[in-house]
């Protein structure tokens, strides 16, 4: 649509100004064909958007409307509204989403603060930088399952690594799994091990276009290190900082491998009372444990209006600064 | 443009339903032709985890009786993803194979929601032969309510209670099978002797008598009169006498730190089995082999097998599979034979002795080839009587199409109350209301 709208005047202001008696739908062929490569190229975008991006979003909207089984998945009955009713009214979903609300706080926080400092330490002129980069993003290049799948056996209450440390230096064993905190901030190291670097590298990239001079003139003013960190890059990547913003708390409210894979028998009910289990997991046990492929669907579209809503609200909060800072 | 390639889209999808809709009428059709047994034939079976056919080479054998036949298995490892493929494909109607294995777990589904969409065993010719074969409660499980039969027993999962001699020996307690037997012969013995182990001081500090309340709960729920279902199938969580006698048990032994707490099937747990973390474990025939896995041949001697508590009165069943026909396919007639072939007495004996799969047959559980089977890994345990003795006295419970998650859901709250310290009765209502959420909807 939006490329639509953007080609169409375009094209209008290519073409020599149309003689006045020219009919209109003579002028719009004319347009359809000098453009009917435009719309060959992007065709293949659509067509596959279409089939696996629209369609499949089109029809979670309809599924949610039936109540319906995996194995019966078009005979469903017509109940209207009434999946969202129960879900707004389900303990399972207000426990699902403060989870996620809890574990994307833990995790994106620290994450994007950690990253903000390794790529300010990263732009110095350092011996190896390119070993460290590269080194910094491999966990971004590790799979989510292999990587939560080693991260639960260190977290793990009996013959964890992590327990076995904690214990050699005196420290009580933590049932890691067990518990709400202990297990939402498990999670939430494995998704910010997994982050971190590729946030890195994307401050890195947004610092390396800071012009020198600022720094240069903040120097003259006597600005310390920290100073002009906090002055001059921290501004400067105002727009970079509310882009990972955004990324990562998509991300967030998707979470979904790591705490399917960190109970490590494949349960989908997160943790013994719950206590780990986010949206996407709550999604993934309606539809593929229980089979209420109506109630998955309506999850599913209630998360994409939580992502609407936060990313709005992000939006909002960017283009105010923009403005004040103006 | 976009809407009507849309329209276009979509007529081509239903043309293509249209054609499928008549290529399984054409099936249909060419089974109404007298079934030619010697016509040349290639049937494809889709299984999921270890049935164990091919490697006790049984297909191979049945290809040698039976030149005309050609046997084709696909096989995924787990039952989750087969199960979720398979529904995929009745929704669909088509896709199935001539054969598929189908798992206690989702049998009850097949009953009462697909029944259509497999072919009756029932009206076979030599209906009434075949099912003198089969255990009473396993053929029933594949039964629908107006008697219609969709598949075969392969396996079963008669259960006994698994038990570390040198673990119980430390602590002081008998290790003779027979007599551990007496001591529980009820789940109150068994928690006597738990009660016991746990206050030895002799035994190994870290370790607890049974590995996760679960290995109660499982195994006593089907020694109820119901279990999660009434006899139309309709879950009953809340009102079953089956779960409300394995809830005391499983609750209290959580609950008094009887148990190590562990999940089963976890990490956890599997390491747990090596380090000697628990005494007993509740034993299903199958467990045997997993034991076996986990332990490798270190372990050789370390475990011994008992009755299951309660057993005398009434034994349970974990696990075990079924294989059926999907209705309608050009070549039901000699899928059902193959199908018939596979789970007779003769090849359930040959799978107990080539691959350790229980009968679900008491004609071959209690041929001598089975029932005098003792197991030099497992201490020289009689397990061809232990378990065909449980075999023989389970009952029929009637299952449900969510029996899976149900379980999970007690389970689970079992783990809160062992783990986390939860009392009993908040867990119950959790786990009451899981399976609420599980079944709901």
């Amino acid at each position: 649509m939006t490329i639509a709208s953007d080609s169409r005047p375009r094209a209008v202001a290519l073409q020599p100004p149309p003689p006045a008696a020219a009919p209109p739908p003579v002028r719009r062929t004319t347009r359809l064909t000098r453009n009917r490569w435009g719309y060959a190229y992007v065709a293949p975008f659509f067509l596959v958007f279409g089939a696996f991006s629209l369609f499949p979003f089109l029809y979670t909207a309809w599924v949610s409307l039936h109540r319906t089984s995996l194995s019966n998945i078009d005979g469903g009955t017509f109940i209207g509204l009434e999946n969202y009713r129960n879900l707004l009214q389900s303990e399972f979903f207000w426990n699902a989403a403060r989870n996620t609300l809890t574990i994307g706080v833990l995790a994106t926080v620290p994450q994007l603060c950690m990253a903000l400092g390794l790529a300010h330490l990263l732009n110095y002129k350092l011996r190896h930088r390119t070993f460290f980069r590269t080194v910094m993003l491999m966990p971004y290049a590790t799979s989510i399952a292999a990587a939560t799948l080693v991260f639960a056996q260190l977290f793990g209450r009996d013959y964890g690594l992590i327990n076995t440390a904690l214990e050699a230096v005196g420290l009580e064993r933590i049932d890691w799994e067990g518990g709400t905190w202990s297990s939402q901030i498990a999670i939430a190291v494995i998704v910010t091990w997994r982050w971190t670097g590729y946030n890195a590298l994307i401050y890195l990239a947004a610092m390396q276009s800071i012009p020198g001079e600022l720094y240069e003139a903040a120097e003259i003013d006597g600005a310390s290190r920290w100073k002009q960190f906090l002055h001059v890059t921290i501004p400067s990547l105002r727009p970079t900082i509310l882009f990972t913003v955004v990324i990562s708390t998509i991300g967030a409210v998707q979470l979904f491998g790591e705490p399917l894979l960190f109970s490590g028998n494949g349960t989908t009910s997160g943790g013994t009372s719950g206590q780990y289990q986010t949206l996407g997991l709550l999604m993934y046990q309606q539809g593929w444990s229980n089979f209420h492929i109506g109630q998955a669907a309506a999850t599913a579209w209630a998360m994409f209006m939580i992502i609407l809503v936060i990313v709005g609200v992000n939006a909002v909060i960017g283009r105010l600064r923009a403005r004040a800072d103006r | 443009m976009s809407v009507s390639r849309r329209a276009k889209a979509m007529s081509g999808a239903a043309l293509a339903v249209a054609v499928l809709t008549a290529g399984c009428g054409g099936g249909a059709d060419a089974s109404d032709e007298p079934y030619d047994p010697d016509a040349p034939v290639t049937l494809s079976i889709g299984l999921f985890g270890t049935f164990g056919y091919k490697e006790a080479g049984l297909y191979q054998e049945y290809m040698d009786l039976h030149p005309n036949v050609t046997i084709e298995e696909t096989s995924i490892a787990q039952s989750a993803p087969y199960y979720k493929a398979l529904q995929t494909r009745l929704a669909a109607g088509s896709g199935l194979e001539d054969i598929q294995g189908l798992e206690i777990g989702f049998i009850a589904d097949i009953v009462t929601n697909h029944a259509d969409a497999f072919a009756d065993f029932s009206r076979t010719d030599d209906a009434a032969e075949v099912e003198q074969t089969f255990y009473d409660w396993k053929y029933d499980q594949a039964t629908t309510e107006d008697g219609r039969v969709l598949g075969l027993g392969t396996d079963a999962g008669p259960q006994a209670m698994c038990f570390r001699k040198d673990l119980f020996a430390q602590a002081g307690l008998p290790t003779d099978r027979a007599e551990l037997g007496r001591m529980w012969s009820d789940w109150d013995g068994y928690l006597d002797v738990a009660r016991q182990y746990q206050a030895s001081p002799t035994r190994p500090a870290d370790s607890a008598f049974v590995d996760s309340p679960a290995s109660i709960f499982s195994s006593a729920v089907y020694q109820g009169d119901l279990a999660y279902n009434d006899e139309e199938g309709n879950p009953i969580p809340d009102s079953s006498d089956g779960v409300e006698t394995a809830w005391s048990h499983a609750s209290e032994a959580a609950a008094d730190d009887l148990t190590a707490g562990l999940d089963q099937f976890s990490d956890e747990w599997n390491s747990a089995f090596a380090n000697g973390a628990f005494a007993t474990v509740a034993c299903p025939a199958w467990m045997l082999g997993y034991i076996t896995t986990q332990l490798g041949d270190g372990g050789a001697g370390l475990w011994d097998v008992a009755p299951l508590p309660g057993q005398s009165e009434q034994a349970s069943n974990w696990g075990g599979s079924w294989l059926g026909v999907p209705a309608g396919g050009e070549d039901q007639e000699a899928a059902m034979a193959l199908v018939e072939w596979l789970t007779a007495p003769e090849q359930q004996i040959k799978m107990f002795t080539r691959e350790a799969h229980f009968p679900s047959s008491p004609v071959a559980a209690e041929d001598p080839q089975v029932a005098d089977a003792t197991s030099d890994y497992f201490s020289g345990a009689p397990i061809g009587r232990l378990f065909g003795e449980s075999a023989a006295n389970i009952r029929r419970t009637p299952i449900g199409p969510y029996d899976t998650q149900i379980q999970e859901a007690f389970t689970t709250a079992l783990s809160d109350v062992a783990t986390r310290g939860t009392a009993p009765d908040a867990a119950l209502d959790d786990a009451l209301k899981a399976a609420g959420q599980a079944t709901g909807g």
